[in-house]
């Protein structure tokens, strides 16, 4: 095996989750709780790609994911894409879809809003994907899915 | 059964509240009964507001209720560091239902989440007041005998007047025609013009107001220029008398023409129009007595065809 192919190794079984918009690397890992995996995770960032400038990539072995967390992936990135490795091959290949509802993902960004005044889960609904607006459950402001925190 | 909350106007379907104005058109003929004897009422407001909790309070008493509660957060223990949802879990341990202000907005929506009662919006920060939206369309009914076809001139703060904003959802089932008036500060904002567009309701928005452009209006919604809301003192000069109603400019009106008013007002409407004809706000203000009379009723499970057989009229 040559070094260069060495860079990222290959994993048996897991997941690797490619098109990661560079500096989202870490939002992902946060979303997903990779920090918390006792299996082997590889993370990587500013590789070159060519489909955008520069990616992130991320390795997990013996891990796959819900489509619930997966989904809850659209909010840093709406083109991840995930792919379910066994026994060294993919065997499906996952978009990320932004689903109609976001629980306890992301903050409201109004700060008279009763979810950043009490300990409380938030809600938010997708009211345009193309356009990635949400609408607080609560206080209805609507906003941008790029503008809101992570919790 | 799933219990019945009264937190915002714009989930509330056309026969809900058609059906709403017929039961407080029903506690206008006769405002004192018994209907809710045995029954206790919460106030919960987080703020003072003293017309809205008069209102719903005397609403409570002249249906036979008792009420309990606090006028004022430093007096409960929201002051001590509680929580929303332990104060709501503890009141509803000893209410049949609560009705709440205060000042963050989407609280009540969240109370009535986790209250095993009924919750009651009496205001929600700049969100919602939807028991204010009710009586504005019982004030429009009564005075315009239908809710139907109307054109309906809002006046002044449309920015942040969360009034005109939940009229505009309730009258989404009416077909109305609504002229927005207002200093480009104070525009209608853009939310709420899309609303319109996606509802197919009609609109036409004017910077003057004079008797010409309000010669066509069924109801001028008249609303408090804030002066807290300019960062520009100078603009706020500008503009405050701009936006003035006088006696003068009804005399082209039509003469079913009501101006309304959510009160308090400071200048916007001159004294002078006080004992004009076209003058409706005070009466707009008895209406909410009626209006929270029929709001308790519904969140209590207490139906129309109960209210017309009631036993319990006290003439």
């Amino acid at each position: 095996m040559s070094k260069k192919e060495l860079l990222v190794s290959a994993i048996e079984n897991g997941t690797v989750i490619d098109h990661i918009p560079t500096e989202k690397t870490f939002q992902v890992v946060n979303l997903l709780h990779l920090q918390d995996m006792d299996t082997p995770v590889t993370i990587g960032y500013n590789f070159k790609s060519g489909l955008m400038d520069r990616k992130g990539i991320i390795k997990i072995s013996d891990k796959f994911f819900t489509d619930d967390e997966i989904n809850r992936l659209s909010v840093v990135a709406p083109n991840i894409v995930l792919n379910t490795i066994r026994n060294y091959e993919v065997v499906e290949k996952k978009r990320v879809e932004t689903p109609d509802e976001l629980r306890g993902i992301i903050k409201c960004n109004n700060p008279k809003c009763i979810t950043n005044n009490e300990p409380m889960e938030t809600i938010f609904n997708v009211i345009d994907k193309e356009q990635g607006i949400v609408k607080c459950h609560y206080c209805d402001k609507e906003q941008k899915i790029d503008e809101v925190e992570l919790i | 059964m799933s219990k019945q909350d009264f937190v915002n106007i714009q989930n509330l379907s056309e026969d809900t509240l058609l059906y709403l104005i017929r039961m407080a058109q029903e506690f206008e003929k006769h405002p004192n009964r018994e209907l809710l004897k045995g029954k206790v009422v919460a106030t919960l407001f987080y703020e003072p507001s003293t017309r809205t909790r008069l209102s719903f309070e005397t609403a409570a008493n002249r249906l036979g209720a008792r009420v309990i509660g606090f006028t004022d957060a430093k007096v409960s223990s929201v002051s001590k560091g509680e929580t929303l949802k332990d104060t709501i879990l503890m009141v509803s341990n000893y209410a049949d239902v609560i009705a709440m202000r205060h000042y963050i907005e989407g609280a009540a929506q969240y109370a009535s989440e986790v209250a095993p009662i009924p919750i009651i919006n009496a205001g929600d920060g700049a969100h919602q007041h939807p028991s204010q939206c009710l009586l504005d369309l019982y004030t429009i009914h009564q005075t315009q005998g239908t809710l139907n076809n109307l054109n309906i001139y809002l006046v002044g703060d449309l920015k942040y007047g969360r009034t005109v904003h939940s009229l505009i959802m309730a009258m989404r089932h009416f077909n109305p025609t609504f002229h927005f008036i207002a200093p480009k500060e104070l525009a209608m904002p853009t939310e709420y013009k899309l609303y319109c567009k996606s509802h197919n309701i009609k609109y036409v928005e004017h910077t003057a107001f004079n008797s010409k452009e309000i010669a066509d209006a069924d109801i001028l919604y008249m609303t408090r220029v804030q002066k807290e809301r300019f960062s520009d003192l100078m603009e706020y000069e500008r503009v405050k008398n701009v936006y003035r109603l006088t006696n003068d400019m009804l005399a082209d009106a039509k003469p079913n023409m009501k101006v309304l008013h959510p009160l308090p007002r400071v200048n916007e409407i001159a004294y002078e129009v006080d004992d004009n004809p076209h003058a409706y706000y005070i009466q707009q203000a008895k209406n909410g007595l009626y209006a929270r009379e029929a709001i308790f009723c519904y969140c209590l499970g207490i139906t129309l065809d109960d209210v017309l057989n009631d036993k319990t009229i006290i003439e």
